[in-house]
């Protein structure tokens, strides 16, 4: 590349007439300050561009030429332009064969406007969620009369993924959750000396409520937004398009495989939270409280109603369905753009959790209205 | 007279682990020409043209750009260099978060000062140059065509008026007719912005049309370079299987 000089521009006017007379480089690096330099002058008569002394001209060049001969004639100035070479006029020709037209931005719509596409938008939402259930649950009735349609190897392989590969962050979070709470009822539990309750407090609150939601709410954020992404992959390449054509039903095989299959982990997987849990409870009130592991267990056995352990069981399914049916809606509702992946990915999990503390809460208001 | 050198590809050799994809292939590209790497799926021209641009780095041999070793530069004389080139990719690769007025304005607003006014302006020569539609500036990647999106990429790719210009099979998913405007539409920047343009292609067309000097890849190696006469008249199979001579390929 040749170097080149900056470019310059110097300014001659008076009544009779302005002179711009030019000179270097008019290229997208040197022409900052001659654009504000043309900004700030207001001709008093009519202009010359003298571009004779120009080494270089690109495209930003004749765009800043102009752009500012069109404000000057606005001004009430017209231009004329002496010295210039055939490559500018060719260049000039194939960058303006014809008068550029303006268009607007699509307009800003006001808030009320927005406030109302929202909700509409949201209503849908529920009615679109309400016709994918509806289609989920007649290609379930299917597959139930045609048992050979079910996907096993499927489900296989999402309990492996979804189940088997999530133990050890199941294992953390509910061992920190078990020593969480052991640590913080050990504080208040000796005040009144009755540190033995400690293992009621762990037994009760992590089998029952706890590990449950801990566990769903791992799943949701591991689970939920793996099938959102990978149906929403699915869908971009048109993988679903191209199942849809050979006759084999998108939601009979992507979405009933993992709900079955998180129907199947969850509450083993609740279980397993229940024991680490209980165990990470079990460490903090032998070192903190100098409680032994035998009597904690023999204590355990008898403040610890079957009822409870039952109850946070059976939450799983109900949550499994819930974050699979969520997940698995999600990522079909992506569309062909990359941005929207993500989008909906966020909108699962965040929905999903959302969903599962919900149902959490009904079941605890159903549970003690049945006093159990 | 001969153009100077734009780039020298030397000797490059190319292994993916065991998988040995270029064994010393050299190359080169004079200034204002239109160069093709042209081969079968998987001879290796894609990877070599990543290696051209950077994106990937050759097992051995090197590659010069405007007289620069790509191999030794320093990361600001790499991004120096990067700014004097455009690239197409094949699906496009715009942000598709901004829109095609936006994606161009990107490069403007990192690169240069100028005023607003004055980017603005530039954007709607470049998406008028390559033959969008006005109100093309305002439309989202997802909202645009096939051939819109090639077309809004390389508004994109001649944004900072670069004198080097790769096309990675800028015509494929193109009907006929929007491919033969695409090739002038090339032919037409080169001849007056005095582009060198490298391009990937498998169009016969474009090869015949608009292209000015070939490298024909294939067994690793570059089996034939020149222009289109030159090329038909050496006697090899992959010449013959790749301009389907004697069939409805290309006539010379």
């Amino acid at each position: 590349m040749k170097s080149s000089s900056p470019a310059t521009l110097d300014i001659i006017s008076n009544t009779a007439g302005t002179v711009f007379s030019c000179g270097g480089a008019w290229t997208l690096s040197y022409l900052s300050h001659i654009a504000s330099t043309l900004e700030s002058h207001h001709p008093i008569s009519t202009i010359t561009w003298d571009i004779t002394n120009l080494t270089e001209l690109d495209s930003a060049g004749i765009a800043l030429w102009n752009l500012y001969s069109r404000t000057f004639k606005k001004e009430g100035f017209t231009s004329t332009i002496v010295g210039s070479k055939d490559e500018h006029l060719r260049l000039y020709h194939l960058l303006y064969p014809h008068p550029k037209e303006d268009v607007l931005p699509p307009k800003r719509r006001g808030c009320l406007y927005t406030l109302g596409r929202e909700t509409h938008r949201s209503l849908q939402g529920i009615g679109h969620f309400l016709d994918f259930l509806g289609e989920v649950f007649v290609v379930l009735i299917y597959s139930m009369r045609h048992p050979s349609t079910i996907r096993y190897r499927s489900i296989s392989s999402h309990i492996v993924t979804a189940g088997f590969d999530a133990l050890p962050i199941i294992a953390v979070s509910s061992f920190l959750i078990g020593v969480v709470i052991a640590f913080q009822s050990v504080v208040q539990l000796q005040k009144f000396g009755a540190d033995i309750l400690i293992v009621d407090m762990i037994g009760i609150s992590l089998t029952r409520e706890l590990a449950p939601l801990i566990t769903a709410i791992v799943i949701a954020g591991r689970s939920g937004s793996a099938f959102t992404a990978q149906i929403g992959a699915m869908k971009m390449t048109q993988e679903i398009d191209a199942m849809k054509t050979m006759g084999f039903h998108p939601y009979l095989f992507l979405v009933w495989p993992r709900v079955i299959a998180l129907m199947i982990v969850l509450p083993l997987l609740i279980f397993f939270a229940d024991i680490i849990g209980i165990f990470g409870g079990m460490v903090i009130a032998n070192t903190q409280s100098h409680l032994s592991y035998t009597e904690f267990i023999n204590r355990l056995q008898g403040a610890l109603p079957i009822k409870h352990f039952i109850i946070g069981i059976v939450k799983g399914p109900f949550f499994a369905v819930l974050i699979a049916l969520v997940g698995t809606y999600r990522g079909f509702q992506v569309s062909s753009n990359t941005e929207s992946i993500g989008q909906y990915t966020t909108k699962s999990v965040v929905n999903s959790i959302f969903l599962v503390i919900a149902c959490d809460a009904l079941f605890s208001i159903l549970l003690t209205e049945l006093k159990l | 007279m001969m153009n100077p050198i734009v780039i020298d590809v030397r000797d490059i050799v190319t292994t993916f682990g065991e998988n040995l994809i270029h064994d010393s292939i050299s190359c080169t590209i004079r200034e204002n020409e239109i160069y093709a790497l042209l081969g079968g799926s998987g001879s290796g021209k894609s990877t070599l043209l990543r290696e051209m641009i950077m994106l990937g780095t050759p097992t051995s041999g090197s590659i010069h750009v405007f007289g620069e070793n790509i191999a030794n530069l320093s990361l600001i004389e790499a991004q120096k260099l990067r700014r004097k080139w455009g690239v197409l990719f094949q699906s496009g690769a715009l942000y598709s978060s901004l829109t095609v007025g936006e994606n161009i304005a990107l490069l403007y607003e990192e690169y240069t000062d100028l005023p607003p006014n004055l980017i603005h302006e530039l954007i709607k020569l470049k998406i008028d140059l390559v033959g969008l539609p006005a109100h093309a500036i305002h439309l989202y990647p997802s909202e645009l065509s096939g051939g819109m999106v090639k077309r809004a990429s390389l508004a994109r790719a001649l944004a900072l008026d670069p004198k080097l210009l790769f096309l990675d099979e800028p015509t494929s998913g193109l009907d006929p007719l929007s491919s033969r405007q695409f090739d002038a539409l090339i032919r037409q920047l080169r001849d007056l912005l005095g582009l060198t343009v490298v391009m990937v292609t498998h169009d016969l067309d474009t090869i015949h049309h608009i292209v000015d000097r070939f490298a024909l890849l294939g067994e690793k190696k570059v089996i034939a370079q020149g222009t289109l006469d030159e090329v038909l008249a050496i006697n090899h199979p992959i010449i013959d299987y790749f301009f389907q001579k004697g069939t409805h390929g290309i006539q010379s």
